[in-house]
């Protein structure tokens, strides 16, 4: 398939993983910082390809495992209040708040339903009017313009029955958030290629330069992974740290000009909690005041309501890589996909799903070391 | 296992859950814990104990194979198929997967008041074609109406008998260290069919249904006296969670390899925008094959005979450890394990 077969071919990666070796003298550590970037690692053991001494740790990317507890309690209240139609992307309906997750509440009677796109949720709202339509908006750069036109169409529109709960969250935070962490050992990294599609690369830029580390835009093929790799562990050997362009077929330096406008035109940075690692001051978009009124935290008096995290979560010490999945002592013993401790362990992007369903028991591949 | 870091806590876990969920009925672990825990426990017995897609049983001098399945899809017709022949042809391969002779079918309407007469005709025209072409007689029924709005339309259950004709046991626990797995076909266009149809997805081309009576090539297999350890159709929870159950089962390890396995390219496509993982996605006309290596080419040979099966192929191995485990050599040559799915595949957020 093409843009498919051709990144995950085994002999393209193995000539890759094996110009990668003939270039690193000295060990290296990168973290990727997509979810995406994981599981594709992970699933195709792309790890096992690269050399003993260039080690990958996980990032902070996973869009659900990093919605804090106190947004979930507040989308589980509101989802279960009668009159209201809740709509979320699939995979946030598992995550667990304090007692229950929104598929339990469905099963207890709520309207709570999947959509593809938050465009669908406005059209249920238009064709509902006698209900309350929320959408949950959850994710990255990546899913802020369709949830900025969603609101946009809804005002447009003047929807009165419409709104969203937000909790979208902006990845150059994050990345400075490890960087300045005491006791980091995140010496490059592989940005997240489909925020970049939106948002470009030039907020790295300054990061690179600030904290001397060698930022590549990466996708999410096993090839695309390696060729990342390769480039980051090219600059570091070499004593760079600027920022490359590895995913070019789908990355511009500006990224998508009318979706960042959109964006600007509906939401405005604002600090936000991140589940594990706490509030990280300008990581996140709000809606601006004048989209107030289709603020779902509003309109249902919540915005007020407080849910205390866990001082230190073991899944915050992974998502800032500070920690692999297995090396936490409830990994595939107390905490399973289907009784998750933490987020980390119910996302499909999850690390430590991945390493739970991939790799709970290890597996000797020598063919993959050759 | 590492040492508890100091100050370490995670959000309290979700214990055994009040209410059942969807998730209870999409084939996964879930579904197997209600099977364990609930199922199991009350109706204990030899021939359930098997696990397998329907019950071997003795009756008299013959043997005979009996399996039950209901059909709850939405919508009730999608590409390639609709919910009659669902409920025809998904019985008729679990008996065909018990290496018998599909013979009689019951078949139960639950009917939402209000369905248009026509939709029944419909459903009902096709399920005598499906029958006629499986070569089996629906012999008894029986019809109830719920209330408008108790009922998305129209729910078949179909319960089967057929013959079992060999006195070798086709099932999990015949399977053997050494056994080739044979694969029938492309995975996941059932279930891609299903969810554009249901979610009005619409992609380039018209992914279409695999729904298929595959008892012809089984019985086939059967009749040229190639020796069948086990066979076992990839319905709900697809391939993965159909190798998944048989290594359980058997205690055996099976080692597949994913670029032997083939997706069309459509599907394929449908399953990336998705987040979904094609081994994982439902068919209706595909099903798996154990078989000693020395008869492999001869069983390809009567496979490729037969049009639902002409594309079989040989997809991994059986062998002693990691016992109970299925294993995957991924295309970039790393293995990994592939695991039952915990719920039902949601499709995610970018």
């Amino acid at each position: 398939m093409k843009f498919i077969d051709e990144y995950r071919d085994g002999d393209a990666a193995r000539k890759y993983a094996r110009a990668l070796k003939r270039i690193t003298t000295r060990p290296w550590t990168l973290m990727e910082v997509c979810g995406g970037q994981t599981h594709a690692i992970v699933k195709f053991g792309v790890d096992e390809l690269l050399p003993a001494n260039v080690e990958l740790v996980h990032g902070p990317g996973c869009p659900v495992c990093v919605t804090p507890l106190e947004l979930i309690e507040k989308a589980l209240e509101i989802a279960a209040r009668p009159g209201v139609t809740f709509c979320s992307f699939g995979d946030m309906l598992r995550v667990p708040g304090r007692e229950t997750d929104l598929l339990s509440v469905k099963a207890r009677g709520g309207d709570v339903r999947i959509v593809y796109s938050p465009l669908d949720a406005v059209e249920i709202a238009r064709q509902n009017p006698a209900r309350e339509v929320v959408f949950f908006a959850v994710g990255f750069e990546t899913t802020a313009p369709a949830n900025a036109m969603a609101v946009f169409q809804a005002a447009q529109a003047e929807l009165p029955n419409f709104s969203m709960l937000v909790s979208h969250v902006l990845v150059p935070p994050a990345m400075e958030a490890i960087l300045s962490a005491e006791g980091g050992r995140v010496q490059a990294f592989l940005a997240a290629g489909h925020v970049c599609t939106i948002m470009g690369f030039t907020e790295y830029e300054p990061l690179a330069a600030k904290y001397k580390v060698p930022i590549v835009v990466t996708g999410f093929e096993p090839l695309d992974i390696l060729q990342g790799v390769y480039m980051c562990v090219k600059q570091l050997e070499e004593g760079r740290a600027e920022v490359e362009n590895q995913y070019s077929r789908a990355v511009k330096r500006d990224g998508n000009l009318p979706a960042r406008q959109l964006v600007r035109e509906v939401f405005e940075v604002v600090p936000r909690k991140w589940r594990g690692v706490g509030e990280i001051p300008s990581s996140g978009l709000g809606l601006r005041p004048h989209y107030r009124r289709f603020d779902a935290e509003y309109r249902f008096g919540v915005a007020d309501q407080r849910t205390e995290e866990p001082t230190e979560c073991m899944s915050g010490l992974i998502m800032q890589g500070r920690l692999k999945p297995h090396e936490c002592p409830a990994f595939g013993t107390v905490c399973t996909p289907e009784h998750p401790l933490g987020a980390t362990m119910v996302s499909n992007e999850g690390a430590c799903a991945a390493y739970y369903r991939y790799r709970r028991v290890r597996l000797e591949s020598p063919a993959a070391r050759s | 296992m590492a040492t508890v870091i100091p100050g370490a806590s995670c959000p309290l876990p979700l214990t055994q859950h009040a209410h059942v969920l969807l998730g209870h009925g999409g084939g996964g672990q879930l579904t197997n814990q209600l099977i364990e825990q609930v199922f199991l426990p009350a109706f204990q017995n030899a021939a359930l104990g098997e696990r397998h897609d329907g019950a071997r049983l003795r009756m008299g001098t013959a043997q005979v194979a009996f399996s039950t399945d209901s059909y709850v899809v939405r919508p009730l017709f999608f590409a390639g198929g609709d919910i009659g022949t669902l409920a025809v042809n998904g019985t008729v391969n679990d008996l065909a997967m018990c290496g018998a002779r599909p013979q009689f079918l019951s078949c139960g309407f639950i009917i939402e008041e209000g369905l248009p007469m026509e939709v029944l005709q419909r459903v009902v025209q096709s399920m005598q074609s499906a029958a006629a072409a499986a070569g089996v007689v629906l012999v008894t029924g029986d019809t109830k109406v719920v209330d408008r709005g108790k009922g998305d339309g129209l729910y078949i259950n179909t319960a089967g008998i057929g013959l079992i004709e060999q006195d070798a046991v086709v099932a999990p626990s015949s399977v053997r260290t050494g056994d080739v797995i044979l694969l029938s076909g492309d995975v996941g266009r059932h279930g891609m069919a299903v969810m554009a149809a249901r979610e009005g997805l619409e992609f380039e081309s018209l992914i279409e249904s695999d729904c298929a009576p595959v008892a012809a090539p089984v019985l086939d297999l059967i009749a040229s006296g190639i020796p069948v350890h086990c066979l076992r159709d990839l319905t709900r929870g697809g391939l993965a969670s159909a190798l998944v159950e048989i290594a359980e089962s058997s205690r055996l390890h099976l080692g597949i390899e994913d670029a032997a396995i083939a997706v069309r390219e459509d599907v394929q496509g449908a399953c990336e925008i998705l987040g979904f993982d094609p081994l994982y996605v439902a068919n209706e006309g595909r099903f798996i094959a154990f078989i000693p290596e020395d008869a492999v080419d001869a069983a390809l040979r009567v496979l490729s005979g037969h049009d639902v099966s002409r594309d079989s192929v040989r997809i991994g191995r059986v062998t002693e450890s990691p016992a109970g485990l299925v294993t995957l050599r991924s295309r970039i040559g790393a293995t990994r394990i592939v695991d039952r799915l915990s719920g039902e595949q949601l499709p995610r957020i970018c």
